[in-house]
């Protein structure tokens, strides 16, 4: 008896979050200026840093397989910081009541908005690689290295949209929203994404090598451009690992307190 | 009775903002809630379809509690809030089959559940288009049909008609006529007292976080006196001689004086030839009857700001 309603609820949680993800990917594909300016600002970047500046840092390789990785990352923070304003969007406007006068899990919204971002950064991660190869950029990545720097992408994907999920829950506004998001595009200029950590002042030093982008950085650039690993591998795996259970668990600590009471 | 509400208190930090609030509602029938700007109507709303608890009191809807058995309630209750609750993005037509799915419809039954509401509310010719092309009555009218999707016992509805114009507003009267006329249970929010008078059952006005009248629209007007007509005189002495030939204490207007009546000529007749007789001119007359504003303006006009705790 309990089983049957347990599993019942699971296929409901299930269809809804169907649902939910089919409406966020529709607006994300409706709302084309977003989903453009989240493919050419990372682009912009990539030829900023690898015309303009790229001539003027030493990085032992050439420039561009140097810059492609770190541009990854840029370009899945802004895909994820437009999800904290999807979500505040409906946090603050009539949507969530509605959705919460139905007798359905109404954080299936949240999911439906992480998975869109998901799909949504999967799209322009292969339109910036694409671009960076036509700019010159030679992997020398076997099948498996391709494997695995993708399942990190997408761990640190899925790890930053719950993560602007949570923004977007506490968010009092969208544009609050788009404020707390923008904290977290910055923090890849922070790291070793387009110039070596070494050549910077102690502090901002320390800062970069000890906050997660850049581990993630070294080991994509170390499994598409042969680069050494070491042990960061595993240090960006617990990073986001740990990222991932700690923003998704704010976010639905989040979404529990707001809509109750 | 399908909405119970006992002693409901809700205070947002040190503001009172409900202080016992009793409402029942009958099955089938239409409910007004009424009062002015920030007197709680959403609040109360808001803890009748499960969204906001309670700080004390208890709801049940339906039989079930609000807060124990939220998810039953959310079964059977469906809510229209003050803002309209929509996609701008998806066309009529997604909104509609987006909220089928969420209610567990199969694909081909949501797409039939919105056709048919889509017919209803004259929607059809704009199905297809995005919803941010739409005007604010049809904004309205979707919102509506998007709570009758799921076939509610119970429909909330938080300011149906606000900022609608007058074909509009009929529009939607005429739909919640339809709903309630196939057996559904209304609970409606509004500050158009004419809207209450057409539509409700009952009313229930509150003010300062309690219930300050309920009853009929008849019941509520009687309250504040019957019909009546009034004399306006051109000089206080005149008004003061005609005050004593009809035994009626003079108002607070010194000028104007009413008269009761039962809204007959033969009465109004009466009137202007005693005061002929007694040779006192009087300027206008003019017939009033008590309108639910009356009621709204006699019972609001003190105690509008909530009780600071
Ligand atoms: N979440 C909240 N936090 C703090 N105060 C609130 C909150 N919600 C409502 N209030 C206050 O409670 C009071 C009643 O608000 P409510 O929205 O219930 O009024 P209302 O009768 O629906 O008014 P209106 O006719 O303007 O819609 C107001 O003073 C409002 O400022
Ligand atoms: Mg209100």
């Amino acid at each position: 008896m309990s089983t049957i309603a347990v599993h019942g609820g699971v296929r409901n949680a299930v269809s809804d979050s169907m649902t939910m993800i089919g409406r966020s990917i529709r607006l994300s594909r409706r709302n084309a200026e977003t989903l453009v300016m989240s493919i050419v600002l990372p682009l912009l970047m990539m030829s900023l840093f690898v015309y303009v500046f790229g001539g003027a840092i030493d990085t032992g390789t050439r420039y561009i397989n140097y810059v492609v990785p770190g541009t990854l990352l840029l370009c899945v923070g802004y895909g994820a910081a437009s999800t904290a304003m999807s979500v505040a969007d409906d946090m603050t406007s009539g949507m969530i009541d509605r959705l919460r006068s139905l007798p359905i899990r109404s954080s299936a919204v949240l999911t439906g908005h992480v998975v869109a971002s998901v799909v949504r950064n999967l799209l322009s991660t292969t339109v910036v690689i694409g671009a960076a190869v036509a700019m010159g950029f030679r992997p020398d990545a076997t099948v498996t290295d391709w494997a695995m720097a993708a399942g990190l992408l997408l761990l640190y994907v899925l790890a930053l949209s719950w993560l602007a999920a949570g923004l977007g829950v506490i968010a009092k506004s969208v544009e609050s929203a788009s404020t707390l998001s923008f904290l977290m595009l910055f923090l890849p200029y922070l790291s070793s994404a387009f110039v070596p950590t070494d050549t910077m002042p102690s502090f901002l030093r320390a800062v970069s090598e000890n906050q997660p982008i850049t581990p993630v950085i070294e080991t994509v650039r170390g499994l598409l451009t042969g680069t050494p690993i070491g042990d960061t591998g595993w240090i960006a795996l617990a990073w986001c690992v740990g990222l991932l259970a700690g923003s998704f668990i704010f976010a639905a600590w989040l979404f529990r307190r707001r809509t109750h009471g | 009775m399908i909405v119970e509400a006992t002693g409901l208190h809700k205070a947002f930090g040190s503001t009172k903002v409900l202080d016992g609030v009793d409402l029942h509602v009958a099955e089938g029938t239409v409910f007004a809630l009424l009062g002015p700007n920030g007197a709680g109507k959403t609040t109360t709303v808001r803890i009748l379809t499960t969204l906001s608890r309670p700080d004390r009191g208890s709801v049940r809807v339906a039989g079930y509690d609000v807060v124990r058995e939220a998810t039953k309630v959310r079964g059977v209750i469906s809510l229209t809030g003050q803002s309209v609750a929509l996609d701008d993005q998806q066309t009529g037509r997604e909104n509609l089959v987006m909220i089928g799915r969420l209610m567990h419809l199969g694909r081909p039954a949501a797409g039939r559940r919105a056709t048919d509401l889509l017919e209803r509310f004259d929607l059809v010719d704009a199905m297809e288009r995005r919803v941010k092309t739409y005007s604010g009555g049809m904004r309205r009218r979707l919102d509506l049909a998007m709570s009758l999707v799921s076939q509610p016992k119970v429909i909330f509805l938080d300011e149906p008609t606000t900022g609608l114009d007058p074909s509009s507003r009929t529009t939607m009267w005429d739909a919640i006529k339809e709903l309630v006329s196939s057996g559904t249970t209304i609970v409606l929010t509004t500050q158009y007292l004419e809207e209450a008078d057409r539509l409700a059952d009952r009313i229930v006005l509150i003010n300062g976080g309690r219930v300050a009248a309920s009853g009929t629209a008849d019941a509520l007007k009687s309250q504040v006196g019957g019909e009546r007509l009034d004399l306006r005189f051109a000089v206080e002495a005149d008004l003061v001689r005609a005050a004593a030939l009809f035994g009626v204490p003079p108002g607070t207007d010194p000028l104007v004086l009413g008269v009761p009546s039962d809204g007959s000529a033969e009465h109004l007749h009466r009137v202007l030839d005693e005061l002929r007789i007694a040779g006192v001119p009087v300027a206008r007359v003019s017939s009033h009857r008590p309108t639910l504003d009356d009621v709204f303006l006699s019972l609001t006009t003190t105690g509008r700001t909530p009780v600071q705790v």
